[in-house]
């Protein structure tokens, strides 16, 4: 049973006025086949635990610790996070002109598992998947994510998380900006993806409506760097009636 | 109340601003001993390195035949013609003194001809042309609604000026690739001059990977309605080599069009590329619809990329012209992105790197050619 273990996470990040403190003291246990939702207004350092735990060097932890079954995650590099089993879907994945779909996931495939992958149920793999998320096969000879429309992009990276098969996938505002049709297809991904490899997610969302698509085992709440309120599914149909400013106001008002 | 000279508006101290000299006007001559001879101060030379080749722009050259050798293909001939033959000086004028000392010296030209309206490819290589400085001419003529692909390739060393004229009949459809592939220590100059006839369509293509100094001139005259260029350069400047393309388009008749895009990756100690890129719109060229851009992708320190986009437009009625013009560093999110997805960090960097200079290998339209240009990118990218 794989667990993903965040204690006391502090984290900075450089900007032009200087070291800002984004994290504060973030604790999350994430284990094997298990859905955490972390919902939090704008600014609350949602997407900077997402880009801590894949690694992205702009961010620097300053305490705390990151551990993929007991291994310390925060002294490997972006590509060993990887192919230890973290996956992210990023909320704005960047193109990559001259290198094709194919040429991406077949390189990817071929990192994460060490060698490349048999080329005929490789290529029915990738026709399967992207056959499920409703993607042209068109596609698959397009450069990556140049030209694609937010959907796209979005189905492109749950495209990776079905054929990469990771132990545990971080979804950074994965429903923004998607119309309804695209976040079912979206949310379908993701689901099948937990239903065949079991792998542990973390959800990271502004709204509650993909949470009618996927359900979570957990709800943390994100205010100001870290969790203020934990609880289950009725916790996100709370915050879609009351919104984010309870946690907003200041106390005793 | 303010006054002009608060918002600046006063005389310029160095005395009246003198307009720069628009790019139709510029000096042209077919006669060496026309230009003054070349100080590196000169607009078309001060950013390559004139001491380089003083041999090629101020001495004397030997201009008997270039070796050549040829791919057959039917529908495509190639022969020497002489100096005199009516068919040379067709498509342009030098417009500096290297291309001026070959004009001046070339003894015969190859002449390439193209007909017949079926897709076909010929290669011809100069290959190992010494260290005797040498003067070359070329003539491409693509017949009416012709079509063909020409490849003109240099390998091992040289010391070359030549010019190139590329003539496209009414209808045709001609690529040109010029494939730079030379030794570390080979000096390559050269014009390519270009006219376009009726709804014809060039594709030229500048590819230039090895050689000491490189400067492929390529100038296009759109002169008659309807003609089109699509006008593509590709390099890798290495440590110490200095590869340079000065581009000009000239839409010179109605509903012309153009692009131009080059790419090129920068790696080494005094790596150094030039790229100018000038569009002239004239007068008579009313519904033009151009865009030319230039990318740099700087891979280590100590390398240097000038780009300079020049765009003049002398018709209010056209249908769009552009620019664009851009020297990076590696993009990190873009390392970032891949790495995240387990690729390592050398692949990651090869794979970008790749990616940014295959888009104009894909535009090439040469399956095999394409191949063999991805094999030579392989190799400069593992610093072979």
């Amino acid at each position: 049973m794989s667990v993903l273990e965040i204690k006391n996470l502090h984290v900075n990040v450089e900007t032009d006025q200087g070291t800002r403190e984004i994290l504060r003291g973030v604790d999350l246990v994430i284990n094997e086949g298990e859905i955490h939702a972390i919902m939090g207004p704008n600014g609350s350092g949602k997407s900077t635990l997402a880009y801590t735990i894949a690694g992205h060097p702009k961010y620097t932890v300053v305490q705390g610790e990151i551990l993929l079954d007991g291994e310390n995650v925060l002294e490997m590099s972006v590509d060993e996070r990887a192919r230890a089993g973290l996956f992210l879907a990023m909320q704005y994945p960047v193109e990559i002109p001259g290198v094709t779909v194919t040429n991406f996931l077949r390189t990817a495939k071929t990192a994460i598992d060490g060698d490349a992958p048999s080329i005929r149920g490789w290529v029915k793999d990738v026709r399967e998947s992207m056959s499920n998320l409703k993607m042209d096969p068109a596609f698959a000879e397009r450069n990556v994510n140049e030209g694609f429309s937010g959907g796209e992009k979005k189905r492109n990276e749950i495209l990776q998380l079905e054929l990469l098969k990771p132990r545990f996938a971080v979804l950074d505002e994965t429903d923004s900006g998607l119309d309804v049709d695209a976040l079912k297809i979206v949310s379908e991904g993701v689901n099948r993806a937990k239903a065949n490899t079991g792998l542990g997610i973390l959800l990271i969302t502004h709204y509650t409506r993909i949470l009618r698509y996927i359900t979570p085992d957990f709800v943390h709440v994100f205010v100001a760097g870290r969790i203020a309120e934990q609880g289950g599914r009725e916790l996100a149909d709370r915050l879609e009636d009351e919104g984010y400013d309870r946690y907003l106001a200041p106390a005793g008002k | 109340m303010p006054t002009a000279e608060q918002h600046g508006f006063r005389p310029h101290s160095d005395g009246p601003v003198v307009p720069v000299q628009t790019r139709s006007e510029r000096f042209r001559s077919v006669d060496v001993t026309d230009f003054a001879p070349v100080t590196g101060r000169e607009l078309e030379w001060k950013l390559s390195p004139v001491a380089a080749f003083a041999d090629l722009t101020g001495g004397e050259l030997d201009g008997s035949r270039v070796e050549i050798e040829t791919t057959d293909a039917a529908g495509i001939d190639v022969s020497w013609i002489a100096r005199s033959d009516a068919r040379i000086g067709r498509a342009g004028t030098p417009e500096d003194r290297a291309a001026a000392n070959a004009w001046s010296s070339f003894g015969e030209a190859v002449f390439v001809r193209v007909t017949g309206e079926d897709e076909k490819v010929t290669a011809i290589t100069r290959h190992d042309l010494g260290t005797t400085p040498r003067a070359a001419h070329t003539v491409i003529e693509a017949a009416p609604n012709s079509r063909g692909l020409v490849v003109l390739r240099g390998t091992g060393t040289a010391r070359l000026t030549e010019n190139v004229e590329i003539v496209v009949g009414e209808g045709a459809s001609l690529t040109v690739v010029s494939l730079q592939e030379w030794d570390d220590d080979a000096v390559h100059l050269a014009s390519h001059f270009a006219r376009l006839g009726r709804d014809s369509f060039l594709k030229h293509i500048v590819v230039s990977l090895g050689g000491r100094v490189v400067r492929v001139n390529p100038s296009t005259h759109l002169a008659e309605q309807g003609s089109d260029v699509e006008a593509l350069g590709l390099y890798f400047a290495d440590a110490g080599q200095h590869l340079e393309q000065q581009v000009f388009v000239h839409h010179d008749a109605p509903h012309t069009r153009s692009r131009v895009t080059y790419k090129g990756a920068l790696q080494g100690q005094g790596a150094r590329s030039v790229w100018i890129g000038d569009v002239l719109i004239g007068n008579a060229a009313t519904g033009t619809d151009s865009y030319e851009q230039n990318r740099n992708l700087v891979l280590t320190d100590g390398t240097r990329a000038d780009s300079v986009p020049n765009l003049e437009i002398e018709t209010g009625d056209i249908e769009g012209a552009g620019h664009a013009s851009a020297t990076g560093r590696f993009d990190d999110e873009q390392l970032f992105y891949l790495m995240a997805r387990g690729i390592s960090e050398d692949e990651a960097r090869r794979l970008v790197v790749r990616g940014f200079l295959t888009e104009i290998v894909q535009k090439i339209g040469s399956p095999e050619l394409e191949a063999r240009l991805t094999a030579a990118l392989e190799a400069e990218l593992e610093g072979r």
